[in-house]
């Protein structure tokens, strides 16, 4: 599996996933720098986490435009799979690639620590090696975290299956784990075609037993499986 | 020209810095205040004469960048 990771002045995130990438896949992704106007042949695109442009105007707009983000856009319309995470699913929302936004926490505070998700469906390039309806830990970092998107958009997601993850508590319970107003706890869309996935919790901090769990690892596992 | 955006979310949207706006000003000895809602001032020179083509030009700005239209809304206005 060929990747491309896009790096933009104040990305922070794209070494662990790159680990990640490398770890799961035996393959080092390439770094591919913001300003570059081409991008290499790849089977997957990353928009790592971070604070791009430092989170001027609103995270994730600046990027959005940045010249290496219009490629982006043709080859994501074109199909190829695009993994946006944190910072980089806030630019991909303001891109337009995946629908809604991302809005301040609605506690106001930065979050920083494990969640628990459920995951969606296994029917996705991303999530096939987890089972529907699995529950998994991983850590989120943001303070941007609060999607939103309006009510007709979001039927229309729901009925298309394109929500990916939801918080949850450890049991499950949809209504507690929510860690920053999301609507309908939701932390991770797809777009239409399911070749693009959008979350705000970071899975490549969650591959190596020595830094809290591994329940990360399948979803790169997944890309590999389905795309390798 | 001198142009300047006005960019508010929209009504429906929640706003938790208003809210913890309107809080503060409560604590401040505040209490007339109600609804707080913040958002975006944005002053722009332009190199334009023509009224009906600046306006157009700056809805452009407002929808490609200044405005994300998912949440906020926007206000121009023309400054001589």
């Amino acid at each position: 599996m060929k990747a491309a990771v896009v790096v933009f002045p104040g990305t922070n995130r794209e070494h662990d996933i790159a680990n990640a990438i490398a770890l799961t896949s035996g393959a080092k992704p390439a770094m591919v720098w913001h300003g570059d106007s081409e991008l290499p042949k790849v089977d997957l695109i990353v928009i790592p986490g971070g604070f791009s442009y430092g989170d001027y105007l609103r995270c994730g707009a600046m990027a959005a435009h940045s010249p290496v983000m219009r490629e982006v856009k043709t080859r994501a319309e074109k199909g190829v799979p695009v993994l946006a995470v944190c910072n980089g699913f806030q630019v991909a929302a303001e891109m337009g690639i995946v629908p809604g936004t991302l809005m301040r926490n609605a506690h106001l505070q930065f979050v920083c620590g494990d969640v628990h998700l459920k995951v969606e469906t296994s029917q996705s390039l991303f999530t096939n090696r987890y089972q529907q309806g699995q529950i998994i830990r991983v850590p989120v970092a943001h303070a941007e975290g609060n999607y939103f998107v309006d009510n007709d958009t979001l039927k229309r997601m729901e009925d298309r299956g394109q929500i990916a993850l939801r918080y949850c508590g450890a049991d499950g319970d949809l209504a507690a784990g929510n860690p920053n107003g999301s609507l309908r706890s939701i932390a991770g869309v797809f777009n239409e075609t399911k070749s693009v996935l959008g979350m705000m919790p970071h899975p490549e901090n969650a591959i190596e037993p020595r830094f809290g769990g591994t329940d990360g690892k399948a979803l790169f596992e997944s890309l590999v499986a389905a795309i390798a | 020209m001198k142009a300047r955006v006005h960019v508010t979310l929209k009504n429906g949207v929640l706003d938790p810095q208003g809210k913890a706006i309107g809080n503060a000003l409560h604590r401040l000895g505040f209490p007339e205040v109600g609804d707080v809602r913040q958002g975006k001032f944005i002053e722009l020179e332009i190199e334009e004469t023509d009224q009906t083509r600046a306006k157009a030009r700056l809805d452009e700005m407002c929808r490609k960048l200044l405005a994300n239209t998912v949440i906020e809304n926007y206000r121009i206005e023309l400054v001589a």
